[in-house]
């Protein structure tokens, strides 16, 4: 199989288990079906060259993040069967409108042409990963064009942390 | 190519993240949906990186720690809101409406 069938199977099972995610009544299989989601997100990531940015989805989405919502779900113990939290059939309605004009607007997005002066000659990024390593062609702009936000990235991490803490705890 | 298929499945993922917004009462599923949102924009960044420049990578790194801190302070949120009301559920929160 060529790389673009590879990439419509992946990205079928993402669509599919996103659907199933959106859909499912018991918050514990919402998050299950979006762990699946992640993981083929992350192969497509791989199909698109971006296999550092793959690792680090696997790692830090669907390993860190995935962990902290099943543990709070765990916590409140929401895993029981209950009432369903879905809206009435006339929010339903509403929603899927919504969507689906929303869908129809970012439909054309996929069609249009890129422009040439943006477009980088064919191979460019390929030859780039080449030189200076799949690790190192993303390292590079991190810490020489985008230093600032990186700092600033740390910087927001602490807050979210100090945050976090004194939100969550009874008493300080 | 593979850059037109990617955003076609980035638009369906964030279709069906905006959907499950509008029409889940439960805060987490939600969040959970907030996540889906992220992730298809990442979607784009790295389909678009391979041809406008890696530029588009190191701005899926910013998202991923945008979206870890925001997973944090939600959850933390949410946490606190269990704790007065009971529950998680979007319909008992409405403290701020008049009426």
């Amino acid at each position: 199989m060529n790389s673009l069938a590879f990439f419509w199977v992946f990205g079928v099972i993402a669509m599919l288990s996103a659907l199933l995610c959106i859909t499912r009544k018991n918050p514990v299989g919402s998050a299950l079906w979006l762990v699946v989601t992640l993981f083929a997100l992350a192969a497509l990531f791989v199909l698109l060259d971006a296999q550092f940015i793959a690792v680090l989805q696997v790692l830090v989405y669907a390993g860190a993040i995935m962990v902290l919502f099943l543990f709070v779900i765990m916590l409140l113990n929401l895993g029981r069967p209950g009432p369903s939290d879905i809206k009435g059939p006339a929010s339903l309605l509403t929603a899927v409108v919504l969507a689906g004009a929303l869908l129809l607007l970012l439909r054309p997005l996929s069609t249009t042409a890129l422009s040439e002066s943006v477009r980088l000659p064919p191979g460019s990024v390929a030859a780039l990963q080449q030189q200076q390593g799949i690790v190192g062609s993303v390292a590079g702009p991190l810490f020489e064009a985008y230093l600032v936000p990186f700092e600033i990235a740390s910087v927001l991490l602490l807050a979210a942390i100090v945050g976090a803490v004194v939100l969550a705890k009874r008493k300080l | 190519m593979l850059l037109s298929p990617a955003l076609a499945i980035s638009a369906v993922l964030f279709t069906l993240g905006v959907a499950g917004v509008l029409f889940r009462r439960n805060a987490i599923v939600i969040f959970m949906c907030v996540e889906l949102m992220l992730n298809a924009v990442n979607l784009t960044f790295v389909a678009l990186a391979q041809v406008i420049g890696v530029g588009g990578q190191v701005f899926v790194l910013f998202v991923m720690a945008v979206a870890a801190a925001e997973a944090a302070v939600g959850l933390a949120i949410i946490l606190a809101v269990y704790r007065h009301k009971q529950s998680v559920s979007l319909q008992n929160m409405n403290l701020l409406k008049d009426g």
